[in-house]
């Protein structure tokens, strides 16, 4: 397994990155303990070491993004949208903006019209937290989150005329965060109760963004029945993929509300929210705890992980690394000099020229000509399929039932 | 009568009923009868003298004439023939996915070039200040390679090659504009001039003197050996370095050789978005006015027009009330101010980051420049670095997304004056520090120089040439090593994925940009900057929509049992009955070689 990037120790001290404030306190407190039992330079000790481990810690990311998709429709798979606006809520709150949120719901459970408390998506029973909020906003919205926009998310072939919010425009050094939930069987899974993403395609998806260095790191959670089947053949680097239950296995909801007449939540997803809401940005929360989040005596199924294909060591990623987005930042130490006096340069690229005649609207519905339109002649088509195979069987039973000599009555 | 489903070879006379042969089976052979029997009714002429047989009903009898069984097992045959010979062939190939052309063996070329990158230097001797110890006489060349191990698959080779060295006598122009008017010296070129050890050209102190444009005066030394070392210094400051290659080849070089720069620098992209952002939490306080559009024709766009042989750039400004910054800065009793503490700072961006908007109508990288006017309770406001103490500048920025400075309101002398308080906000200084941030974004910085370096400011226009060139090698290189390994990932993936369609305008946008590539590579060699980029550039427009053309998506992985699914129904009802006739056939033959004396 490939160790993760190292920058020069030397240089961290004129940077201001201080992301892993608590680790490094660890390792100076422990250096300088060090230092007074045995009395060396230990101040000098402190400071080596406390940079290195923040280099250490560290993962090459500059921004983040998030994909949330919910692949089931009709209101009583309430529980996934739920499920989805949990995430989204915990992301926003990690400071992900919506620009880097790609989020995709198969179907409007805020506003549907079997919900009781219209405008809201509970999470807990007894109305205790809704996760629908003030600000969400869904990119892909019911009939468009089908696998072909899923994948054309992923993998960046979308036609030029989508809009900016529906596009995944991550680079290289992005890490992106990918929740699925939805029903799911032995290796694939369900999206609007009418097609299929297979775990196959999946793979080939994450590959073909590892081509193109669509991503830094991933993390892949789904939330689905037998959800492990889905991670197990991807087979590109830097990827972290977590499953609510094994195969075999189903995944199942936390608890109904009598109020609205659903399960409200999944298992998996409410114990990750709980998780996820002690989280704040600058929490050293690392990503072993989000294997824990979940066991067993309160799951009924089995979560799993997958992190051979990942190569730093679960213990050192952040939860923030994916969830938030916290920003490197340098300070900037240098300025250039400029002179006030010297007169402004005139732009050599030519300035607009102001269209100076009036605009009018193009005459867009011809009405006279709509209303004095003559039927057209419609092209006339050889009789389909069924009308000739009506009349074969008609023939066919008629012979068969009158014999062959009747023929010549008829032609 | 034969059954006229077969291409009958005679005519349809009445002679002995001669049922098509095993092709069709029993159902079949009654359904042939009887629609022998209604050919027989059809035509007049045709039919038969003594035509008992057609009111029998008994199954017809077994053909024991040879000549028919050997005229049925030739049309079982055909059939067979045609089925597999034609049939098989042609459903193959219209079911097959339709994939233009592609250069793969150029493709698999240009991942494994070795390119070399070649850049001219010429060094000019000023009166008095020839070694003594110089090899050779003047004027000579020198080529001075350096090998940048990049990958296993492709190493880089950077070619400093200095091709003349002569005695020129100057007047004594002491100013670098006067050199630069003398010579005028295509991008990516570098003249070195060499002064005499006592000149006074230089200031004391100083060995190297860097201009704005693409020259530099040089203090002889001693010998030839000290003027080899300081001309070396030059080079690695001012030209490619082995850290700049492999930054811009980031993505093909191993992890371990990466230095932290790799990653820090915006990715060559065909343009860029600037957005100037005011903040201004506390309008009740604060009337801030800035005349962005002032400062942005005075001092952005000379810096713009610079760069805009690197990409296009647009320009917008917002003001944003009520933006509150993520982090609460602390109250710092000596200096009686607020404070952000270095290690807070990764925080204050992203809850404004949600109001910033970026750009929807372009899909370039934005550059956000905040102005953050502090309220009047949080007044004033310091950033501290890790050391605690206060920046210079008050403003930090973010790799590969922008920067955010501090403005400072000064409190008025008298505590009276009516609130809100009008501010014209002083762009000169605003603008130094976001200038300074844009060339930190774009990698153009001043690292450590050597102690006897001078560099020259480049002054109102943001940049010096050589600092442009530079920009302008990495850019290309990088686009270079993006376009291969574009095509190589996509040649993999028509390898690995058999059901994507490759149209015409894919193939011949990959041509094209294979094509521009080795332009590129070819330009690069010879040592012309300029063009070189632009035909990276193009490489890479065109790569990038090959790969990225929507007709690509995957979408038909059919597992195999889907296959079978789909086929079975379609071919297994034409193959069961030729099937079955070769069967029969040859367990008759079988028969006949068992017991030949039967066939009498």
């Amino acid at each position: 397994m490939r160790r993760g990037r190292f920058a020069p120790s030397g240089s961290a001290a004129e940077r201001g990155n201080m992301a892993a404030a608590a680790p490094a306190a660890r390792w100076a407190s422990a250096a300088a303990a060090a230092a007074l039992l045995l009395g060396c330079c230990g101040a000098v000790l402190a400071g080596g070491i406390q940079d290195q481990a923040e280099q250490f810690f560290k993962s090459g990311h500059t921004n983040n993004w998030a994909v949330l998709v919910c692949t089931s429709r009709f209101w009583f798979n309430y529980r996934h949208v739920a499920n989805t606006l949990s995430v989204y809520r915990s992301v926003k709150r990690l400071g992900i903006p919506d620009s880097h949120i790609v989020l995709m719901l198969a179907d409007d459970m805020a506003c549907n019209p079997r919900n009781p408390k219209p405008a809201t998506v509970f999470s807990h029973k007894n109305m205790e937290l809704n996760v629908y909020g003030d600000d969400v906003e869904v990119d892909y919205r019911s009939y468009e989150v089908t696998v072909e926009n899923f994948l054309r998310v992923l993998t960046g072939r979308i036609p030029p005329s989508t809009p900016r919010s529906k596009r995944l425009l991550s680079d290289d050094r992005s890490n992106i965060l990918i929740y699925m939930t939805g029903h799911g069987g032995n290796g694939f899974l369900k999206f609007q109760d009418s097609e299929e993403i297979t775990n196959v395609e999946l793979a080939d998806a994450f590959e073909q963004m590892w081509q193109k260095r669509r991503y830094n790191e991933l993390l892949f959670i789904i939330d689905t029945c037998q959800g492990a089947s889905m991670y197990e053949r991807f087979y590109s680097p830097n990827i972290i993929a977590l499953a609510s239950s094994q195969v075999g296995e189903d995944s199942l909801s936390h608890q109904p509300d009598l109020g609205i007449g659903v399960h409200l939540m999944d298992r998996y997803t409410f114990y990750m929210l709980e998780f996820l809401e002690e989280v704040h940005p600058a929490s050293q929360t690392n990503m072993n705890d989000l294997f824990q989040v979940c066991p067993k005596s309160l799951c009924v199924s089995t979560p799993g992980h997958r992190t051979d294909l990942f190569q730093r060591d679960p213990q050192n990623v952040l939860i923030t690394d994916f969830f938030g987005s916290v920003r490197k930042v340098e300070i900037t130490t240098e300025t250039i000099s400029l002179d006030r006096n010297l007169a402004g340069f005139e732009s050599e690229l030519p300035k607009d020229v102001l269209a100076t005649e009036p605009l009018k609207y193009a005459d867009q519905l011809p009405v006279a000509q709509i209303i004095h339109q003559k039927p057209k002649p419609k092209d006339w088509h050889p009789p389909g399929g069924f009308i000739l195979g009506l009349w074969a069987l008609i023939i066919m039973v008629f012979f068969k039932t009158y014999g062959i000599k009747h023929m010549k009555h008829i032609f | 009568c034969r059954a006229w489903l077969l291409a009958p070879t005679h005519a349809m006379s009445c002679a002995r009923p001669q049922p098509a042969v095993g092709l069709l089976g029993g159902w079949g052979r009654s359904v042939a009868s009887s629609f022998s029997r209604f050919a027989n009714a059809w035509r007049p002429e045709s039919r038969p003298q003594s035509c008992d047989w057609l009111h029998k009903r008994g199954p017809e009898p077994h053909p024991g004439v040879p000549a028919e069984r050997s005229r049925g097992r030739r049309a079982a045959l055909s059939f067979a023939a045609i089925a597999v010979l034609l049939g098989l062939p042609l459903w193959w190939k219209t079911t097959e996915t339709y994939r233009a052309a592609l250069p793969y063996g150029d493709i698999a070329a240009l991942g494994r070039l070795p390119f070399q990158v070649a850049v001219s230097v010429s060094v000019v001797f000023l009166p008095g200040s020839v070694p003594a110890d110089l090899p050779r006489r003047l004027p000579y060349g020198d080529v001075r390679e350096e090998r940048v191990p990049v990958s296993c698959k492709s190493p880089a080779v950077c070619t400093a090659r200095p091709p003349r060295a002569l005695l020129m006598d100057l007047s004594s122009s002491e100013a670098d504009a006067a050199l630069h008017a003398l010579q005028d010296s295509p991008p990516g070129s570098l003249t070195v001039y060499v002064v005499p050890e006592a000149s006074s050209l230089l200031p004391q102190g100083v060995n190297v003197y860097v201009g704005k444009h693409r020259s530099a005066l040089v203090r002889a030394g001693q010998g030839l050996a000290i003027l080899h070392a300081r001309l070396q210094q030059l080079l690695q400051v001012v030209s490619l370095t082995a850290s700049s290659i492999a930054a811009a080849l980031s993505d093909r070089v191993p992890d371990g050789q990466l230095g932290p720069d790799a990653w820090r620098h915006l990715k060559s992209s065909l343009g860029y978005e600037i957005t100037f952002s005011l903040l201004n939490p506390d309008p009740k306080s604060h009337d801030v006015d800035w005349d962005i559009e002032g400062a942005v024709n005075h001092y952005v766009q000379p810096v713009l027009d610079k760069l805009s042989l690197v990409a296009n750039f647009s320009v917008d400004s917002q003001i944003l009330y009520y933006a509150v910054l993520g982090v609460t800065p602390r109250f710092d009793k000596e200096s009686s101010s607020f404070i952000l503490s270095a290690h807070s700072l990764p925080h204050v961006i992203n809850p404004v980051e949600a109001r910033l908007g970026s750009s929807a109508a372009s899909l370039y990288p934005v550059l956000n420049f905040l102005l953050y006017v502090p309220e009047r309770s949080h007044s004033p406001l310091y950033i501290q670095d890790k050391d605690g103490a206060p920046v210079a500048t008050n403003a930090f920025h973010s790799p590969r997304w922008g920067g955010i400075m501090i403005y400072n309101v000064e409190v008025p002398a008298s505590p009276q004056t009516s609130l809100p308080l009008h501010v014209d906000v002083d762009m000169l200084r605003v603008m130094e520090v976001f200038l300074a941030q844009l060339r930190l974004l774009f990698g153009i910085s001043r690292e450590e120089l050597p102690p006897e370096f001078l560099v020259e400011s480049p002054g109102n226009e943001g940049l010096a040439d050589w600092e442009l060139d530079r920009l302008l090698w990495a850019h290309a290189l990088e686009n270079i090593a993006t376009v291969s390994t574009t095509l190589t990932s996509l040649a993999q993936l028509l390898d690995q994925i058999s059901n994507i369609v490759i149209k015409d305008d894919v193939a011949s946008e990959v041509y094209r940009a294979v094509a521009a590539a080795q332009d590129a590579v070819a330009e690069l060699a010879e040592g012309h900057l300029h063009s070189a980029f632009q035909a990276s550039k193009e490489a890479v427009t065109s790569s990038e929509r090959a790969f990225f053309d929507p007709s690509l998506l995957h979408l038909l992985y059919f597992p195999d049992d889907q296959k079978f699914a789909i086929y079975i129904p379609l071919f297994l009802p034409m193959a069961v009955p030729i099937l079955l006739s070769l069967a029969k056939m040859l367990r008759e033959a079988r028969q006949n070689k068992k017991e030949p004396t039967k066939m009498d």
